[in-house]
This record gives C-alpha cells, sequence and structure tokens, in this order.
C-alpha cells in the first residue's frame, strides 16, 4: 500500500481531531464513544502496521519510503529500515492494550483518550522520520501529551512530576537542535540516510582554549547525548523517571517505560552511531562505565524503595543501562542485543506496570507495605506477577534474558572489568524483583482492606494474554527478531569500523 | 513630485486621507455613537489596502529622491502590520464596547499610527525614519491613556510619553551624528560614504545611539522598563495592538537602517544586535517566571520573542532578514489570538487578567482551552506548531552566520521561558477548583482565537507560502 507509514502515523491523529472537534458532552455515552473510537483506531493501526512486517525485506535498506517537498528547505521523508521496524511494530501492538487498560478511566475520559492517540501517532513518527527536522518535531511534539497526561491525571505531587518531566527533556533536546542546525550547514540537508553517509570532521579542534579530540563531531555527539541520554534516561540524567513515573497513571506509566524511553535508544542507534562513528568510538569508554555504573547503582536504589512504581522504575533504568552498553559495544552481538533489550524491555516493563495498575485500582495505594499475601485472594494476578518479575530478572525462556546475555557478551568482548561490573546486575535484579514479589504476594494475608480484595477480571488477563504470549515466543525464538534487524545491524556495523581510524578498526575487529 | 513617485506612497495617502475625513465626519456627525461604524470601516479600510499592497506591485520603486522605498520588503512588512491592525481592532470593539469606551477616535488613531509604520517600514532616509516613527509614537501614547479615567492607564500612557520621547531624542542624536558624519542623511548615501568594512567613529556612535532609540521601540533589554507597566496599564485592546503592529514595523525598520544605511559595517553592528538579543531573550524568559498578571507576562513575552526576531537580524545576512520576517509574522499571529483570549476573559463582569483566574478553565471551555494551549505550547517554540518553526529559522540564520553560541544560549533561553507558558497550561488544565472564568466572547474574538490556534498548527504543512514572500522581501534588503 502506498503511503503506509503516513496513514498509520497520521491515523491516530486524524482520529484525536475528531474526537476533540465532533464529540460533545461529558455524560456516559460520550465516554463509552470515545473509548471505543480510540480502541478501534489503534487496533486499525496495529492491523494496517502489519504488512511492515510482512513485507518487509532485511535485506534491503529503507523501505515503504516516502518523499515530499516541505518547508524551509526540508523534506517530508518518511521509511522503515531492519532497526526501526520493530519499533513502530511495538508501539502499534502496545497501544490497543494500553487503551483497554484505560477502561475504567472516568475523569475527562474524552481527552484522555485524545492525548493516548495523539501520543500514538507521534511516537510512531520518531521512528519512522527519514529528516532530522520531521524527526525532531515528533520527537519533541510527544512531550506535550505527556505533559498533559501526567499533569491532569497523575496523582499527587504531579504538577511538580509533570513540570519536570517537560523541562528536563525539553533542555535535553534542545541542545539536539541546535546540532542539528549545525549537521544541516555541514551538509546541506537534512536526509537521515544522506547524512549517515556524510563524514562530519573529527580533525581535534581548539574552542575557547580547550582542546576538543573528535573535534566538530564530538560537539555534535555530546549534544545529541544531552537529548538521548536524558530520554533514556542515563544515570546520572535519569532523575526525572521515577518522579514521572510515580505520578504518571498506569496508562502513561505503561507508554512511557515501554515505549517513550526506547527513543532515546533508537537515536543512538539512529544518529550518534551512523554519523558520529569518530566520537562514539573516542566516547565508548565514557558510555561504558555510564552505563555500567546506572545498572549497579540504579538497582541498588530500586532495593531500597518502598513505592512499587518507583522500584520498577529504578529497575527500568537499570535495564536501559544494558541497552547502552549493547549498542556502544560495536559488534553485532551488542548491537542485536540492545535492539532486543529494548523490545523485550517494551513488553516486560509495560506489564509490570500493568500488574501494579491492577492492584492499584483496588487498593488506590502503590506503598508495597500495604499489600502482602496476594496470593491467598489472586492467585491468576500471582501468577502472571511471578511470570514477569521473573521475565525482568532475566530468567531464561524469556524474553528478557536474550536482551542482557547478548549485551553482555557484546560487551564481554570490549571490556571485561564493564562486563563484569554490569553482570552483577543481574544478580540484583533478581534480589529487588524477587523480594518486591515476595512482600507484595506471598505472607500471611493479614492486612484489613485485603480481605476482600478480587482477583484480575477477564478484561485484565486477556490484556495481559498478548504480552505473556510475546514474551515468551521472543524468550525461546529470538531469531524472530534478529532476523530482521542482523542486515541492519551488519551494516551499521561495518560503516563505523569503516569509518573509524586504521588501527582502531583493527583492533576492533580483532575482538570480534 | 512625478507620477512616477506618487504611486509609491498612495496606500499611505489614502489611509491618512481615509482617517482624517472618518474624524471630521464623526465629529460632525454622531460622534462616539458612530464609534461602531467607524472601526468596522477602519478594519475594512485595512484589509482593503492590505489586499492592494500584497496582490498589486512588484519591482523597487525609490521615490521622492530616495526619501521612500517601496519594495518586496516593505510590502511584507506592510501587509502583516496591516492585517495585524486590522485583527486587533476587529476583536477589540467587542470589548470597548463592554465597557463603555468605544469613542470612534480609538480606531481613527490607530489607522494613523498604522501611516506612521507603514512610512517606517519603507523609509529610504533617516528624515522619513523620523517622521513615520514620530507619527507612529504619537498615536500610540495617546493609545495608552486613552482610558482617560483610569490612573494606572493615564499613568502608562506618561511613563510611555516620557521614555519614549527620550529615545526619540537619542535617536534624532544619533541620526544627527551620523548626518555630521557621512554628509547626507540618505540610506543609499550613507552607505557609499562608509568603506573597508567599518565605520568612522562619528558614525558608529551614530549607529549605536539609533539602535538605542530603535531598541525602545522594540522594547529590547536593558531599554524595556516601559514595557510591563504600559501593557498592565492600558486598556487590553490597545496592549493587544501594542504587541503586535508596532513591533512588526520597528523590528523592520531595523532591518531597514542597518542594511540599508549601514550594510556596508556589518560587523560593526552586529555585535550590538547580537547583545540585545541575548540580553532581550534572557530577561524576557526569566523577568516573566514570577508573573501573576497575563497581560504583564505577554509584556516579557514579547521582549523574549523581539530578542528571537534580533538573533536573526545580527546574523547579518539575508537568510537572516528573511528568518526575522518570518519570526514577526509569526508572532504577530500568536499574540493576536492570546490577546483575543485575555480580551473575553471576565469574572462577575469585571475584566480579569491574573493567572490564576485560569483555574481548571479547560472544563467548562474545552474547546477556547485547547485554541490557547496551542498558542501557549506555539509561544514557548515547541513543535510542530509554528512557533517551533520560527526559532527554527532564527536559529538557522545565527548558526549560519558562524554564531552557533548565540544559538545555544537561544535555546537555552526558550527553555527557561518554556517554564510560564506551562504555567498557563497548568493552570487551564490542571488547576483546582474555584471561581468561575467566563470567557463571552465575541464573533470576532472567537474567531481569531480558534483560527490562530488552526494557522499554529496548519501552517506547518507549507507555512502558508509566506516563505517565499520573506525571501524575496530579504533579498531586497540584503544585495
Amino acid at each position: 500500500m502506498a503511503h503506509l507509514l503516513s496513514i498509520i502515523t497520521f491515523l491516530p491523529l486524524v482520529a484525536a481531531a475528531v474526537l476533540a472537534l465532533f464529540l460533545r458532552g461529558d455524560s456516559p455515552a460520550a465516554q463509552r464513544n470515545a473509548k471505543w473510537l480510540a480502541l478501534l483506531v489503534t487496533l486499525a493501526t496495529f492491523v494496517l502496521s502489519i504488512p511492515l512486517l510482512t513485507e518487509f525485506d532485511p535485506a534491503k535498506g529503507f523501505q515503504f519510503v516516502e518523499e515530499a517537498e516541505w518547508i524551509m528547505g526540508l523534506r517530508y521523508k518518511m521509511g522503515v529500515d531492519g532497526i526501526s521496524v520493530l519499533f513502530v511494530l511495538l508501539t502499534t501492538f502496545l497501544m490497543p492494550l494500553v487503551i483497554w487498560s484505560a477502561w475504567g478511566a472516568e475523569k475527562r475520559v474524552k481527552e484522555y483518550m485524545i492525548a493516548f492517540l495523539v501520543l500514538e501517532g507521534l511516537m510512531i513518527g520518531v521512528f519512522t522520520a527519514l529528516d532530522l527536522m520531521l524527526f525532531y518535531l515528533f520527537f519533541e511534539a510527544g512531550l506535550i501529551p505527556m505533559f498533559l497526561i501526567i499533569g491532569i491525571w497523575g496523582g499527587k505531587d504531579r504538577i511538580y512530576a509533570s513540570f519536570k518531566f517537560f523541562l528536563y527533556t525539553f533542555l535535553g533536546s534542545v541542545l539536539m537542535l541546535v546540532a542539528m542546525i549545525v549537521m544541516y550547514r555541514d551538509a546541506g540537508t537534512t536526509d537521515i540516510p544522506t547524512l549517515m553517509t556524510h563524514t562530519f570532521a573529527s580533525e581535534t579542534i581548539s574552542l575557547w582554549g580547550f582542546r576538543i579530540v573528535g573535534g566538530v563531531q564530538t560537539l555534535l555527539w555530546f549534544a545529541f547525548f544531552a537529548s538521548f541520554a536524558v530520554k533514556l534516561p542515563m544515570w546520572p540524567v535519569h532523575t526525572w523517571l521515577p518522579d514521572a513515573h510515580v505520578q504518571a497513571p498506569t496508562a502513561g506509566s505503561v507508554v512511557l517505560a515501554a515505549i517513550l524511553l526506547k527513543m532515546g535508544g533508537y537515536g543512538f542507534l539512529r544518529f550518534s552511531l551512523p554519523m558520529f562513528p569518530v566520537a562514539s568510538d573516542l566516547l565508548q569508554p565514557l558510555m561504558f562505565w555510564l552505563s555500567a555504573i546506572a545498572v549497579v547503582y540504579t538497582s541498588l536504589v530500586a532495593l531500597a524503595q518502598s513505592d512499587m512504581k518507583k522500584l520498577i522504575a529504578y529497575s527500568s533504568v537499570a535495564h536501559m543501562g544494558y541497552v547502552t552498553l549493547g549498542i556502544f559495544s560495536f559488534n553485532q552481538q551488542g548491537l542485536d542485543g540492545a535492539i532486543f533489550q529494548m523490545l523485550s524491555h517494551g513488553f516486560i516493563s509495560g506489564a509490570l506496570f500493568l500488574c501494579v495498575g491492577v492492584i492499584y485500582d483496588r487498593m488506590h495505594t502503590r506503598e508495597i507495605d500495604a499489600y502482602g499475601g496476594l496470593v491467598n485472594r489472586m492467585p491468576a494476578y500471582a501468577l502472571i506477577f511471578m511470570f514477569f518479575t521473573m521475565a525482568n530478572v532475566g530468567l531464561p525462556g524469556t524474553s528478557g534474558f536474550v536482551g542482557e546475555f547478548l549485551t553482555l557478551m557484546g560487551a564481554f568482548q570490549v571490556d571485561t572489568w564493564v562486563a563484569l561490573v554490569a553482570t552483577t546486575g543481574v544478580i540484583l535484579s533478581a534480589a529487588y524483583a524477587l523480594w518486591l514479589y515476595r512482600r507484595i504476594t506471598f505472607g500471611a494475608l493479614v492486612k484489613e482492606g485485603l480481605k476482600s480484595i478480587s482477583d484480575m477480571t477477564t478484561r485484565e488477563k486477556a490484556i495481559f494474554a498478548p504480552l505473556v504470549a510475546m514474551t515468551l515466543l521472543l524468550g525461546v525464538y529470538p531469531s524472530l527478531v534478529t532476523d530482521i534487524t542482523g542486515p541492519a545491524v551488519a551494516q551499521l556495523n561495518e560503516h563505523v569500523k569503516a569509518a573509524l581510524p586504521q588501527t582502531d578498526a583493527a583492533a576492533a575487529t580483532a575482538t570480534h | 513630485m512625478t507620477s512616477v513617485d506618487f504611486p509609491a506612497v498612495l496606500p499611505e495617502v489614502v489611509l491618512a486621507l481615509y482617517a482624517m475625513v472618518a474624524l471630521m465626519v464623526a465629529v460632525y456627525t454622531g460622534k462616539d455613537r458612530m464609534a461602531g461604524l467607524v472601526t468596522w470601516a477602519t478594519v475594512a479600510v485595512l484589509l482593503a489596502i492590505a489586499a492592494w499592497i500584497g496582490l498589486s506591485g512588484s519591482g523597487d520603486v525609490s521615490a521622492f529622491g530616495g526619501l521612500i522605498q517601496s519594495d518586496a520588503f516593505s510590502r511584507f512588512a506592510k501587509v502583516t502590520v496591516l492585517l495585524g491592525g486590522a485583527s486587533v481592532l476587529a476583536m477589540g470593539y467587542g470589548w470597548l464596547k463592554r465597557h463603555n469606551i468605544n469613542r470612534f477616535e480609538y480606531p481613527l488613531l490607530v489607522a494613523l499610527s498604522i501611516v506612521g509604520m507603514m512610512v517606517m517600514v519603507s523609509a529610504g532616509d533617516l528624515m522619513t525614519l523620523y517622521m513615520g516613527l514620530e507619527l507612529q509614537s504619537l498615536a500610540l501614547y495617546v493609545l495608552a491613556s486613552f482610558r482617560r479615567d483610569s490612573v494606572i492607564s493615564t499613568e502608562a500612557g506618561l511613563k510611555y510619553f516620557v521614555l519614549g520621547s527620550l529615545s526619540s531624542g537619542i535617536l534624532l542624536y544619533g541620526a544627527s551624528l551620523v548626518y555630521g558624519f557621512a554628509g547626507t542623511t540618505n540610506f543609499a548615501g550613507i552607505l557609499s560614504t562608509i568603506e573597508g568594512g567599518h565605520a568612522t567613529v562619528g558614525v558608529l556612535f551614530g549607529i549605536v545611539f539609533i539602535l538605542v532609540g530603535l531598541g525602545f521601540k522594540v522594547s529590547a533589554v536593558p531599554f524595556h522598563m516601559w514595557t510591563p507597566d504600559v501593557y498592565e496599564g492600558s486598556p487590553t485592546p490597545v496592549t493587544a495592538f501594542f504587541a503586535t503592529a508596532p513591533k512588526v514595523a520597528a523590528m523592520a525598520l531595523i532591518a531597514r537602517v542597518t542594511n540599508d544605511a549601514f550594510g556596508n559595517a556589518r560587523a560593526d553592528w552586529t555585535q550590538v544586535i547580537a547583545f540585545l538579543s541575548v540580553l532581550s531573550m534572557f530577561l524576557g524568559a526569566v523577568g516573566g517566571i514570577a508573573q501573576r498578571d497575563l497581560k504583564r507576562l505577554m509584556a516579557y513575552s514579547s521582549i523574549s520573542h523581539m530578542g528571537f526576531a534580533m538573533l536573526g537580524l545580527a546574523a547579518g545576512t539575508a537568510e537572516g532578514v528573511q528568518s526575522m520576517l518570518i519570526y514577526m509574522a509569526i508572532y504577530v499571529t500568536m499574540n493576536v489570538g492570546t490577546f483575543a483570549f485575555i480580551l473575553a476573559m471576565e469574572r462577575d463582569g469585571k475584566p480579569v487578567s491574573d493567572i490564576p483566574s485560569l483555574n481548571l478553565y479547560a472544563k467548562s471551555e474545552p474547546l477556547k482551552a485547547l485554541a490557547v494551549l496551542i498558542l501557549m505550547f506555539s509561544l514557548a517554540g515547541v513543535p510542530p506548531m509554528l512557533g517551533f518553526f520560527a526559532k527554527f529559522a532564527v536559529l538557522k540564520a545565527a548558526v549560519d552566520a558562524q554564531m552557533g553560541w548565540l544559538a545555544v544560549l537561544g535555546v537555552i533561553a526558550s527553555v527557561i521561558g518554556a517554564f510560564y507558558y506551562l504555567r498557563i497550561v497548568y493552570y487551564m488544565y490542571f488547576g483546582q477548583e474555584g471561581a468561575v472564568l467566563t470567557t463571552r466572547m465575541t464573533a470576532s474574538q472567537w474567531l481569531m482565537l480558534v483560527a490562530s490556534a488552526a494557522v499554529m498548527v496548519l501552517g506547518v504543512i507549507n507555512l502558508f507560502g509566506i516563505e517565499g514572500a520573506a525571501t524575496a522581501a530579504a533579498d531586497v534588503l540584503v544585495r
């Protein structure tokens, strides 16, 4: 189908506009209509996006490309390759579940649905844009609906959290904007495939008396880093995430953890690596150690949390540490593993936040101490929560294992010490995840309020079913992902190696 | 005067004659009972002239021995000024009527100040520059104190008058220095006396004084002090006018005089403008944080926006001028929409403009709140709204002119400024229950609000084609 990418990007946006302009009133009927429209549109988007997978040819580069003139010398260009196509599908796959999970919402339902539809369109746009400014447009615009989702439907400290979320990420990305303009000036185009083959100057320069090794590339790299590191988020700029997660409503947390965070990792893969290979190579130790520290530090912080959502948020930061570790190892396993880890984390963390949502809806508290012994009243819930806890820990057979294993293997080939430090994170993650599980589900059911708690409804079970299936499927048959990402990753890898000065390239291939 | 010269100023002449005739007619007939008719007639005349200028003419005419330049640049600025003025008049009328100050002089003063602005943007000589500026300013001084029985409005008018005349004096002093050292007041003549890329010390002093005088008119820091008080004190329709058309005219005049007269000494004045730009961006962004009054907030917002527009000028290139024009056109549209909303804000029948009164406004008026939300994010420069593309254009011009550091400072200022726009969204959408704000809008106010919000979103598609016009305008100026 022609213009497939534009259709799946703009379908949710058009639906949001229809809801905003034509649906009147706040009656229960209007609310129901809003929910059904949102659900149907997200489902339709998912169905429409399936051909992306079936007709995708991993051997070719960018596919489903659309191009048109735009303003200010920019171009409207969309397309997907092996790196981005799965993120598009992750988004379209998760959004109907997210909408469905918000079925019980009662407060300003119409606006809630509009916000999620807008968010979906913008997120798909991020992964499909092939023009720098088009990418930036979608990347930044996503802040608006998320700001509103946290601010309107969030918890007690939602205002602080929403401002922190917005300003923190906005500051990161405006620096990237300046870098993008510099790239536009340097290469004379904003076309991403062209920029990926453009060589930016990497001779050492001197700026205000500072010697900058890697020259312009290093400066540009840091500007992009400012944006993606905040978005991912990496230690030490992760502090907005726990606040945002804790205050966001369940569906907002799911989108944030499962999809929005992936934009940071995707950005590193799409921009930092292919466009600034010399700087990436130069700063590899920095990224490695930041990632390793992130894994260990945030895992320890997660151990100390008394709020379930905060704990899972910190665990997300730790898992994103593996992603950056894999990306900056510059080898097939590491890069494949990073993409795999992001996809798998999309299912697992999304499911974990949904798990928290299930009991939050019943008890209206996220304090771990308020629970205990849930297995007695909620066997189905205990089973599903157990499954995703194990997946989060990285139990073989679940997708969590494959991602962690591949990234650690990639990192091990480059720097044994970093891999050693990062591997302790696997143990720590088992500690905090299992301890959380124990405190919530096991033990005697003594709390008065819990004695009448009911198990999951059919709707809730049905939401989890596809997530369980995907986690298992990817766990036992990872080639589903790596067959698609493999060729694109290999090409990226070759490109990076070729761009490096000769000695580095030799050393890098030796460890391969 | 020859037949070639006259058509170049025909629009100005028509508008001036209209204003005088309408004044006489209204005085001798119904006086204030004629206010409605005069207002709508003025709107119609302004729109007609905008269409006339926009659709007619191409090519440059240098009339009256270089006193008047009618070219693509002046046409772009004039159309923006006229449309801005017409919109403000149309949406302000309902407010003036409700508060019983719908005097027939109001639209005519606006028309006369627009005549001044049209002269300003087509000035080809220091004399015309000053004439246009003073015609505009005198009308604006009266407008600021238009609400005669209000102390705060009178105070605003007086402040504006005293500081405005001071700045005019400084500007005139600069003009006389330039005349003394260059030997001519004609822009082309001045241009030819500057050689070797730098102005002589005397002319340099003249440039600085002229920029100080003009910096006052666009409320660039450190000449911004009058802005918040005048914005707050003036009747809201007047504030809306201050925030739109005069800013475009003054900014265009800065572009005109710096490029036409001092284009051979770029390195000298780009520094001055870059300095004003950085200060304005930051002061506007920081100063707005603690404001509780929406009109004062818009004052700081406009200070910051002027800083961004000057970022384009500081580049000193054709691209810079083009980006400034695009910036100003988008800025005017955003401000028209925002002020259409402020004009309608009321509680218990009294106009209010404090930000906390917006509490949970989105619950009672979802569509209007959505429009304001779009405008606020656009003012903050968040894509995909047009406000982002305005910022993108000036930032790109700055980077292309090797002024990357200016661009970095600019984006940092825009993050600081984003805070106060977010605060408005916060009050509208997440605030607490409180006294209800009513916004009964006249049709024109509603139209301006919704249309400008729609423009902010739909403009992403092709900028409504202003890009080409702005490029043509900039090419005339920077050769």
